[in-house]
């Protein structure tokens, strides 16, 4: 196995972990994992990660996640967690989109340009989610909160399941 | 947030030391996991990094962690389970706003205390948030007013900083602001439900917006540290905030029928200072007293 191959084993390695409130989900689809540095003299990978949310629970488990992966490897790990430019779920891919819809959750839309608002509130959760299950767009906000930071609770009217929204923030 | 405090005369690294990471590999990843807050590299817990602006930041940090504190209170005690997760939610966002803070404080105070420290370890004297977060839970309807004044204040606060000269406290301000414009909408909807709601839940919301009113003005003080961190082009004057707060809340208000009290007989005042009113010292204890029974406690 030559060098970048070896190199992107570990980098590989950690993309795939999985979050640990949403396991459907890679760090990597997620858009949290923003850069891994391999060092291969040293044998060291430098990770940089961003929260989703200010206070999200999750992060300190996927760092340690990240520390036991690389070792796996053969490589000691460095997690950075950097704050800014602040997360926002038009990072997340494509497939990590589709990965949520199959698991049951409406991925998140685009995030609105500026302030949605003006000095109004009452209107951020006004838009269209569609079903993840049926796919009707006749669904409505049942709480703003969901079970963990980044999701919100809703209702389809169609079929009458209740199912979580991944947040656009 | 572990009660484990890190240790300021054992941290040389090159940037502050966060809490450890639990679980099986917590010994490997205790020193690999560590915060890069953009500029806080050169920062380390000794003088050199010193900034004078570290005691505005404190009062910032204070009043997200003291509300965080009194909103997770609402756990299993909220009208409806939505309402126990979701002031859970911004607890947990506050809660979070405080820990971007706290080391970063700590690398510019030139005490290099952790997170823990500021949290676990500091007396009533040595907090510096303002009365409004301290206050006692009241009903759902005082809780509605306080979240909707203090989200809204946080919204316009958060707005500012953004443009701080200080690329940390900008960081945690982007990040933040994202979450209080949620916070804001939250309380909005509620207090706009309750206000146009029925003639018992709009005479309640009626009356919460007056209880709260004593505990305003202390928000947009300009006390000698914010003025200085508005000198620094890191802070902003509070006082400054004020008319757009104000706006917000009103329209707010309008939109639920209700009216907006003017002028309160008596206002809080000192908390900035370290002078706080009875229910803070109850909150402190409650908040502490596992990390100070056994300090230096890890799991």
């Amino acid at each position: 196995m030559n060098a970048v191959a070896v190199e992107s084993a570990v980098a590989e390695a950690i993309s795939r972990i999985p979050d640990p409130e949403v396991p459907v989900i890679s760090i990597a689809d997620l858009g949290i994992l923003r850069d891994v540095d391999v060092d291969e003299q040293a044998h060291t990978v430098a990770v940089t990660i961003t929260p989703t949310y200010s206070g999200c629970p999750a992060m300190e488990a996927i760092a340690s996640r990240i520390v036991f992966e690389a070792a796996r490897q053969g490589y000691a790990a460095d997690v950075r967690t950097q704050l800014s430019p602040a997360w926002t779920t038009d990072w997340m891919s494509d497939e990590g989109r589709a990965a949520l819809l199959r698991f049951g959750i409406a991925p998140p839309g685009a995030v609105p340009v500026g302030e949605p608002h003006g000095p109004v509130a009452v209107t951020l959760s006004r838009h269209v989610v569609a079903c993840p299950r049926c796919g009707s767009a006749d669904t409505t906000e049942i709480a703003h909160f969901g079970s963990t930071a980044c999701k919100a609770l809703r209702r389809c009217n169609a079929c009458l399941e209740p199912f979580d929204e991944f947040k656009a923030i | 947030m572990s009660t484990s405090a890190s240790s300021p005369s054992t941290d040389t690294g090159t940037t502050p030391v966060t809490e450890p990471v639990t679980g099986a590999v917590s010994s490997a990843s205790e020193s690999a996991h560590r915060e890069s807050l953009p500029g806080a590299a050169e920062n380390t817990g000794a003088a050199p990094g010193a900034k004078p602006y570290a005691a505005y930041l404190l009062g910032l940090a204070d009043d997200a962690m003291v509300y965080a504190q009194r909103l997770g209170e609402w756990m299993t005690n909220a009208p409806q389970i939505e309402e126990d997760m979701a002031l859970g939610n911004i607890a947990l966002d506050l809660l979070g706003q405080a820990r971007g803070l706290y080391p970063y404080i700590g690398s510019i105070d030139g005490t290099g205390r952790g997170e823990d420290d500021y949290a676990m370890q500091r007396d009533e004297r040595e907090w510096h948030n303002v009365h409004l977060v301290e206050q006692e839970r009241g009903d759902f309807a005082d809780e509605m007013a306080r979240l909707l004044w203090f989200s809204a204040y946080q919204v316009e606060l958060h707005t500012s900083l953004t443009g701080s000269g200080d690329d940390v406290v900008a960081g945690v301000a982007g990040k933040a602001l994202k979450e209080v414009r949620y916070h804001l909408d939250h309380a909005s909807l509620w207090v706009v439900r309750l206000g146009d709601g029925t003639a018992e839940s709009h005479r309640r919301m009626q009356a919460a917006l007056e209880r709260v009113l004593p505990h305003l003005a202390e928000l947009f003080d300009d006390d000698e540290a914010s003025v200085l961190a508005a000198d620094l082009e890191v802070g902003v004057l509070p006082s400054t905030l004020h008319d757009a707060v104000v706006a917000r809340v009103a329209h707010v208000v309008e939109q639920g029928t209700l009216t907006l009290p003017d002028g309160s007989r008596w206002r809080s005042r000192g908390g900035r200072a370290g002078i706080h009113s009875r229910p803070m010292g109850s909150l402190l204890a409650e908040m502490q007293h596992i990390a100070r029974s056994h300090p230096g406690a890890t799991w």
